[in-house]
């Protein structure tokens, strides 16, 4: 069971493209904390310098479009972020951000209530966001069973490995 | 059923499938590239019980994203999946100088056929639907997993049925009608879904060109673009292979999201203007002002083949590019390479004052060999122009069609190819 995420709000617009999440000429980089210093870099330089560890992105529609890369969910993550609450995502990133465990949460609500620089709390589990600053309470879109399911197992290495030992 | 429904339901091994259903699905080729590959060996090693791939006759890995390796860190990445392919055997392993950019690559290969299942570590894969196979992009974390089990879990999407008619005009092409089409659907406007493309324009397209609109199903965010498989893809396939294959079709009652339909009779040349592929103009809009250019680049997965070639030598032969900009052309293949250089092409674009690359992706995506400066401008026939995807975040990437950058680079601004190049010059 994840433990619940806080910390402040950076909220930016629709159609944020894993070409401003981690610009082209770093995606020869495989090691994650090099990785993560280049966040959001295409977007807003200044985004690795002024969040702080636990600091989630906000966004609007579309969070993710673009390139297969997963080593755009992997920037932010390893970049200290815990989260990313985005009205609607992109179903490559939306698939990349489970399988490799960046908690990712669609909320309408959320999106349209939150202020840059607010104080949230999420219970990952219950998918409840509370807004520390103004408060006030949202909820995020539950999971399809199986993305849930697959959540639960720890992502999609269990899930192989279940496959592959029930094959043996 | 719709055609992806009954390609993902004959490999689920279910009768039917609908929409929203989440389903286990063999796969027939797993692929991916150097970038896409490094991260998804890494995974693989992590994964208990997975020494080797499901099949090494059924996985594709090519070198094309930073080849010829621009640094020590690309070369390494290069080095992690050739070392890969050398261990598993892999069959299908393409380094610079065999092979190409990996959508141009595979199907000219004979490794893509009508009815199969392709999956990707390339948003781009939704290609191969020109062949109407399945085909869509993954991340790593999934490719690693389709290269151990041969099978990959999938949604079934909902699919938008889009119908082309009327006859493309003097200087349209597939890459006009695609722009279009992504102008009309929007940057989301097909998340989650798949596209299939109807209709007597598209009936009368080359492969070539349903390559182009399938490539760019995933510039309107869809899962797979798909065509049905004709005589020309038939012919183009068996060419190729001599693997059996299994054409699709979809039913007559088939269930439908959304039915569109786009007429092209009356269309202009498109151009997708800074910062989005669905800033979508008719190119008399976007010339009512003058647009310099400092770059036009030629090539990509979505326009690097020989008729896009042929068509941009046709309109520089004899001619000099203008001398304040620079243009760039990569081949998208070895074999598109060699093949405009016996036609003449290469010597023609190189005579006019192109620079001629060895095939691959990095301008594409600003990794090498073609990435722009701070304020710079750029025509280009690639598939995205989002914010710093060329290199500086401060240049604009402007997308259209081989003929309409051809043109451009005579003028050295944004010019309609129709004006440039009367018909019959």
């Amino acid at each position: 069971m994840q433990n619940s995420l806080r910390g402040r709000v950076h909220k930016y617009g629709k159609n944020i493209d894993t070409d401003v999440i981690i610009p082209g000429k770093y995606c020869n980089i495989i090691d994650p904390a090099e990785l993560g210093k280049h966040a959001m870099e295409g977007l807003d330089p200044e985004y690795t310098a002024k969040m702080k560890p636990g600091d989630f992105i906000v966004a609007d529609t579309n969070f993710g479009c673009g390139s297969s890369r997963e080593v755009a969910p992997l920037a932010i993550r390893a970049s200290g972020t815990s989260a990313v609450i985005a009205k609607s995502f992109a179903r490559i990133f939306y698939r990349n951000a489970l399988n490799i465990g960046l908690p990712i949460f669609e909320s309408v609500e959320a999106v349209e209530a939150v202020e840059n620089g607010d104080e949230l709390e999420i219970d990952p589990a219950g998918g409840v966001i509370r807004n520390l600053t103004k408060n006030q309470t949202y909820s995020a879109a539950a999971f399809p069973p199986f993305m849930q399911s697959l959540i639960d197992a720890g992502g999609l290495q269990p899930y192989v490995e279940k496959r592959l030992a029930e094959r043996a | 059923m719709t055609l992806t429904e009954k390609i993902l339901a004959r490999h689920a091994g279910l009768d039917t499938v609908e929409p929203g259903q989440i389903i286990n699905a063999k796969v027939d080729l797993v692929l991916a590239n150097e970038l896409s590959a490094a991260v998804a060996i890494g995974v693989m090693r992590q994964i208990k019980g997975a020494d080797r791939v499901f099949d090494a006759d059924r996985i594709a890995l090519v070198e094309d994203h930073f080849v010829p390796a621009k640094d020590a860190q690309s070369a390494k990445i290069a080095k992690i999946m050739k070392d890969f392919a050398v261990e598993q055997k892999i069959k299908h392993f393409f380094d610079v100088g065999r092979g190409g950019i990996e959508h141009v690559v595979l199907p000219e290969e004979g490794l893509i056929a009508p009815g199969e299942l392709i999956v990707g570590g390339d948003s781009h894969t939704c290609t191969y639907g020109a062949f109407g196979a399945f085909a869509t992009g993954m991340g790593s974390t999934d490719i690693a997993a389709a290269f151990v089990l041969g099978e990959v879990w999938l949604k079934v999407p909902a699919s938008i049925k889009l119908i082309y008619s009327g006859k493309p005009g003097e200087m349209i092409f597939a890459k006009d009608i695609m722009l279009k089409t992504v102008g009309t659907l929007g940057i989301d406007g097909a998340t989650y879904r798949a596209i299939e493309y109807h209709g007597s324009t598209v009936d009368e397209l080359s492969i070539t060109g349903r390559i182009t609109m399938a490539n760019m199903a995933i510039e309107a965010g869809a899962k797979n673009g798909i065509f049905h498989a004709d005589a020309k893809t038939i012919a183009y396939v068996t060419e190729r292979t001599d693997r059996e294959f299994i054409v699709e079709k979809a039913d007559p009652d088939a269930r439908y999201e959304q039915v569109i339909e786009i007429d092209i009779g009356s269309m202009e040349p498109q151009v997708a203007c800074p910062h989005t592929p669905d800033n979508v103009h008719p190119i008399s809009e976007v010339t009512r002002e003058e647009i310099l250019l400092d770059q036009v680049f030629i090539g990509s997965c979505t326009n690097g083949y020989i008729e896009d070639l042929r068509e941009v030598a046709r309109i520089l032969d004899g001619k000099k590019i203008d001398p304040r900009l620079r243009v760039i052309v990569n081949p998208g293949s070895q074999k598109v390479w060699m093949q405009a250089a016996e036609e003449g092409i290469l010597k023609t674009l190189a005579g006019a004052g192109c620079a001629v690359n060895t095939p691959g992706c990095g301008a594409c995506f600003g990794g090498h060999m073609g990435t722009l400066g701070d304020g710079e401008r750029c025509l280009s026939t690639t598939n995205r122009n989002y914010v710093g995807r060329m290199g500086s975040p401060k240049a604009e990437v402007y997308l259209a069609s081989p003929a309409t950058c051809a043109a451009s680079a005579l003028t050295g601004r944004i010019t309609d190819p129709r004006v440039a190049v009367p018909v019959g010059a």
